[in-house]
């Protein structure tokens, strides 16, 4: 295995990472801000692919599409919230937990039934299409890098967001005290729809450039899910710095055990076996490290929450 | 506690109903309409549907049910029309996972089950039964018939990829049956994958001259739109299950070029077909997939066998389906001894249409008569 | 820990108010209103499926199977969330488990192979008794693995780790080839009992009918017992059980291990019942509608998971005729029990319990 392939796939296992940070982030502030486990977290993402493609088709522009899909995703997340989630708050995490359940049914079948079975186009921008050669000559897709980017953006805006302005400190108050803000005079019910639906635009964000490259269909947002899941999980649930952290873990390590399996067993095994094992080895890769890591630290790496 | 008394009620009415009609023929078709990937069975129930319309048959009752592609659900779906409704036939699954379930426990309970998609390896081979007929293909067809053309076109050095899962490696292994040479490398993906960065970086590393791969549904979807930013400059192929017209619309450019081994395709050149893909036009308003050409044949299948004779008359009915005397979209149609198509596949290039959409467009023959090679393991 | 009860420790919840601990079980009464109910609910689950198998519809024995074991699945899970307050999102782990024993062994059993060789020879069986029993057994040491590092883990993460859990597993069936990755693996003759045809619809029906009574009575049993009572302070207030000199580490882990037990065994009895086992069984998708059965049922109540269980089916079934998109009524249902009938089902037809 050369080197250079190597940093390719490191770059992939970014690429990924950053992806799943945009969802990881909206799940994890959801949680340390409201204490709500989202499993409807996944729809947002599909909503925001959807409405990306379906405004991208009929308009032409991509950035318009994707402004209409970030958009798409905030109001769904926030009717949503106003609706249902807020019922939920003060409920048992088995009652969330059995509401986002149903509220991925409602999605995926609602999303089925506005569009339809097949799934829809959505293609990259020209101008983002085609290959940059990097130093030391790996070619990398641009949009990839692109991806790469904006996640890295996103970082820093939240980060900025949450440690600079009025409602980052909001969100740090409520993180730590829920009462207290409320004693503050804030108001906490519209608090609480903000930060569900900057958490829903982060995913319908991350559904939207990932769209882009896989198939815009229903369920899409699962996969995705549970592998957010993983990430907050490992990362810490509430913390954004955590998020990040096990966004890139995740991507890293599912990455190259996906490469780098399969071949190291044909050291010792006779090749379509070693195949079949290292394929099967690396899928649950990434549940086995999250198994490690909070047998040891139960709380995830970076808890908020004591 | 009222509701469960009216349920408990609601129950035995239903059932007595379903009893009176027990005169006419029966079909239960039991199909993947939500969910991802729906798109198949939507399309077999709309050829189905639209080859009965056609007959003009109105004694003929189909009754269709969601799976959901479960197969716990597609399995108890089957029981529910068997024991309940007395369905005489069966059809409509799609996925091969779900024919697994469902298909021994139906013949072996005497009913007659017509597969329009699905031909796992097994049902071919040692688990045939004389009740069960697949109309559509044995799973191994299409890759077979993509190694046959590909070693046929010259190409040395292909790399196979497909999902780790037993569609996934029987591809694989069909593919290299009839391809017959070394191939550079196999890549396993995992099921449900949806980026393949990593597998395209492995294949641009590799000095491979030719990709074959089988991702069927939205995991080919994402493939090719990634490969095509990758500037990996190599031809790609693949079996029709990633290439339906309704998946390369979602493609896109990505698709263009790409060539593709199918049973059908929707300009091969025949009365029927030209008939079947006008008036499925004008039904339904878009361009059928085979997997509607499937159903359209599993009916006219159906339907030929039931002017023979009637379900009930098993040795009849079943010497009737044998023959298979229907007019297929696919030209010429029979079945080997093991009840599954001996059918010549054809090869297809993805190419921008009059409206700027991808489709497919007939290249010609990839090879001529083929058969599953487990009918030998079939003992009926 | 506190899984199950609140969101937050920050936020009390009404049910931590009432540290003035009542217990869990209660004393039944089978006169009240609710004895009432739960006695028709068995009664009619016993009788439908007798008086359909004389009328001659074999269908709806099945269906009576069907639903007698996901209650089955689901009273174990039962078993871990409601009374436990260990909100498991991986019990299809061990239903999946428990199909995966059946199946495995009838599949040794019909072509004659050993199951492994090494370091003992190990045969398949076609045997019930032995199925269950293997499946009972092994289950509960997957749970004893699984419990031992999750309960280090308490509230979100112990629902994570459970999921992460199943969902190793149910990758590896995915991709593991002898008993057919992702196409399943059929049963082509149902495992059988010594005296008895298994193969006849309605003895099938009250052999899991027994099962699902058993696993009742043993749940009910247990609450009444000491460890239940443990059980219930542990889920309740651990510090208190812990001032009383009782770790609730342990008292969780047994509790998770027979539920997870319970759940396997019912496993085992479905892919019997379908001659058919698939990692379908193992997905978060199966996990997921064990704890809508068991919420809309009515948490941590004795009948709930019965209760659930026939709703479930019934309208999986029914909505299933009528719409393509029946999901979507379905998610709309859900939502509806848990926004608007929080203590499900049985909470609405029997009153609530005492303690809630």
């Amino acid at each position: 295995m050369s080197v250079t392939l190597l940093i390719e796939q490191l770059l992939n296992g970014v690429q990924l990472g950053t992806m799943l940070f945009l969802m990881a982030s909206g799940l994890t502030l959801i949680f340390g801000v409201m204490g709500l486990i989202n499993l409807a977290h996944g729809s947002f993402y599909m909503v925001g692919a959807y409405a990306t493609a379906a405004v991208t088709a009929s308009t032409g522009s991509f950035l318009i599409g994707l402004g209409a899909g970030i958009t798409a995703a905030a109001l769904v997340g926030a009717l949503v919230e106003l609706l249902v989630i807020r019922r939920l708050y003060h409920r048992p995490h088995l009652d969330q937990v059995l509401a986002t359940f149903a509220l991925i049914l409602i999605f995926s079948e609602g999303t089925r039934w506005i569009f339809g079975s097949s799934p829809l186009w959505l293609s990259p921008p020209s101008w983002l299409t085609g290959f940059v050669t990097l130093p030391g000559g790996t070619r990398y897709p641009l949009y990839r890098l692109m991806l790469i980017g904006v996640g890295v953006s996103i970082s820093i805006a939240l980060y900025l967001l949450i440690s600079r302005t009025r409602l980052g400190m909001r969100i740090r108050a409520g993180e730590s005290d829920r009462e207290m803000i409320g004693a503050l005079g804030v108001n906490i019910a519209r608090l609480y729809t903000v930060v569900f639906a900057l958490g829903a635009a982060l995913a319908g964000l991350a559904g939207a450039l990932v769209g882009a490259l896989q198939s815009v269909q229903v369920g899409m947002g699962e996969p995705v899910l549970i592998l957010a899941f993983v990430v907050i999980v490992i990362g810490g649930i509430g913390s954004i710095k955590g998020a990040l952290f096990g966004a890139l873990l995740v991507g890293v390590v599912d990455t190259l055990g996906r490469v780098y399996l399969p071949i190291f067993f044909r050291a010792f095994m006779p090749p379509s076996e070693a195949t079949g094992t290292g394929a099967a080895l690396a899928a649950m890769l990434i549940y086995i490290l999250m198994a490690v890591i909070l047998a040891f630290k139960p709380k995830g790496l970076f808890s908020a929450h004591d | 506690m009222k509701n469960m008394t009216r349920l408990g009620l609601g129950l035995l009415l239903s059932s007595s109903v379903a009893m009176a009609q027990a005169e006419n023929v029966k079909i239960g078709m039991i199909t993947t309409l939500s969910g991802g990937g729906s798109h198949l069975g939507v399309d077999v129930r709309d050829g189905f549907m639209l080859a009965m319309e056609q007959s003009g048959q109105d004694e003929v009752e189909v009754l269709i049910q969601d799976d959901a592609n479960r197969p716990d659900l597609a399995r108890s779906l089957a029981n529910e029309f068997m024991q309940r409704d007395d369905v005489d036939i069966l059809t409509g699954i799609i996925w091969s996972n779900l024919a697994m379930a469902v298909v021994p426990s139906v013949t072996r309970q005497g009913t007659f089950y017509l597969s329009p998609n699905a031909g796992p390896s097994d049902l071919a081979g040692r688990m045939c039964h004389e009740n069960y007929f697949n109309v559509a293909y044995q799973n191994d067809n299409l890759h077979g018939a993509m190694g046959a053309y590909m070693r046929e076109e010259g190409y040395e050095r292909p790399i196979i990829m497909a999902p780790n899962y037993p569609a996934g490696t029987d591809a694989l292994a069909g593919f290299k049956h009839l391809y017959e040479g070394d191939v550079v490398d196999e890549l396993y993906t995992q099921m449900g994958q949806t980026d393949y960065a990593a597998e395209i970086a492995q294949i641009r590393a590799s000095d491979a001259d030719s990709l074959f791969f089988f991702l069927p549904g939205g995991m080919g979807i994402s493939f090719m739109k990634q490969w095509e930013s990758s500037g990996v400059d190599i031809p790609i192929f693949g079996a029709a299950f990633s290439f339906d017209e309704i998946l390369i619309k979602a493609v896109g450019s990505a698709a263009i070029g790409a060539r593709n081994t199918s049973l059908w395709a929707y300009d091969l050149d025949n009365e029927t077909n030209h008939r079947f893909v006008d008036s499925f036009r004008e039904a339904y308003g878009r361009t059928p997939t085979l997997y509607a050409a499937q159903g359209f044949d599993t009916a006219n299948l159906i339907l030929s066998a039931l002017e023979v004779a009637h379900p009930d008359d098993q040795d009849a009915f079943r010497e009737a389906l044998r023959a298979a005397d229907f007019d297929s979209v696919r030209g010429e149609f029979r079945f080997g001894p093991n009840h599954h198509p001996i059918q010549d596949i054809y090869v297809r290039e993805v190419v921008e249409g009059d409206d700027g959409q991808p489709t497919n467009r007939l290249l010609g023959i990839a090879i001529e008569d083929i058969q599953d090679v487990y009918f030998e393991q079939c003992q009926m | 820990m506190t899984n199950y009860t609140p969101v937050s420790k920050k936020t009390p919840m009404p049910s931590q108010g009432t540290a003035e601990v009542a217990p869990a079980t209660q004393v039944d009464s089978h006169f009240g209103r609710k004895g009432i109910v739960q006695m028709i609910l068995l009664g009619l689950l016993l009788l439908l499926p007798i008086a359909a198998y004389f009328l001659g519809h074999l269908y709806y024995v099945n269906l009576a199977s069907r639903i007698t074991i996901i209650a089955m699945a689901a009273v174990g899970l039962n078993l871990a969330i409601g009374y436990g307050g260990m909100v498991s999102f991986g019990h299809a782990a061990y239903f999946g488990l428990g199909g995966y024993i059946a199946g495995i062994s009838a599949y040794h059993a019909f072509d004659m192979t050993p199951f492994m060789t090494w370091p003992f020879n190990v045969p398949g069986s076609d045997s019930l008794l032995v199925v269950w029993l293997a499946a009972i057994v092994l289950c509960g040491l997957l749970a004893l693995a699984i419990g031992a590092i999750s309960l280090r883990t308490t509230g979100v993460y112990f629902i994570m780790i459970t999921l992460a859990f199943a969902q190793m597993i149910y990758y590896f069936a995915n991709s593991w080839p002898t008993y057919g990755g992702e196409d399943g693996l059929p049963i082509y003759l149902r495992n059988s009992l010594p005296i008895v045809d298994t193969t006849n619809a309605l003895t099938y029906f009250l052999i899991c009918f027994t099962g699902l009574v058993l696993a009742m009575a043993i749940t009910s049993r247990l609450m009444k017992s000491r460890f239940g009572a443990a059980l219930t302070m542990a889920r309740l207030n651990d510090v208190r059980l812990a001032t009383a000199g009782i770790s609730p580490y342990p008292i969780r882990l047994v509790a998770f291990v027979i539920s997870a037990a319970i759940t396997g065994l019912a496993g085992a009895l479905y892919a019997d019942l379908n001659g058919f086992i698939s990692p379908t069984m193992l997905s978060w998708h199966f996990s997921g509608e064990l704890m809508v059965i068991v919420i809309l049922g009515g948490v941590g109540r004795l009948y709930g998971p019965l209760a659930g269980a026939i709703l479930f089916v019934m309208m999986e079934m029914l909505l299933g005729g009528i719409t393509e998109y029946w999901q979507l009524f379905l998610g709309l249902v859900l939502l509806g029990v848990v926004l608007f009938a929080k203590h499900g089902v049985m909470g609405w037809l029997a009153g609530r319990e005492r303690n809630e």
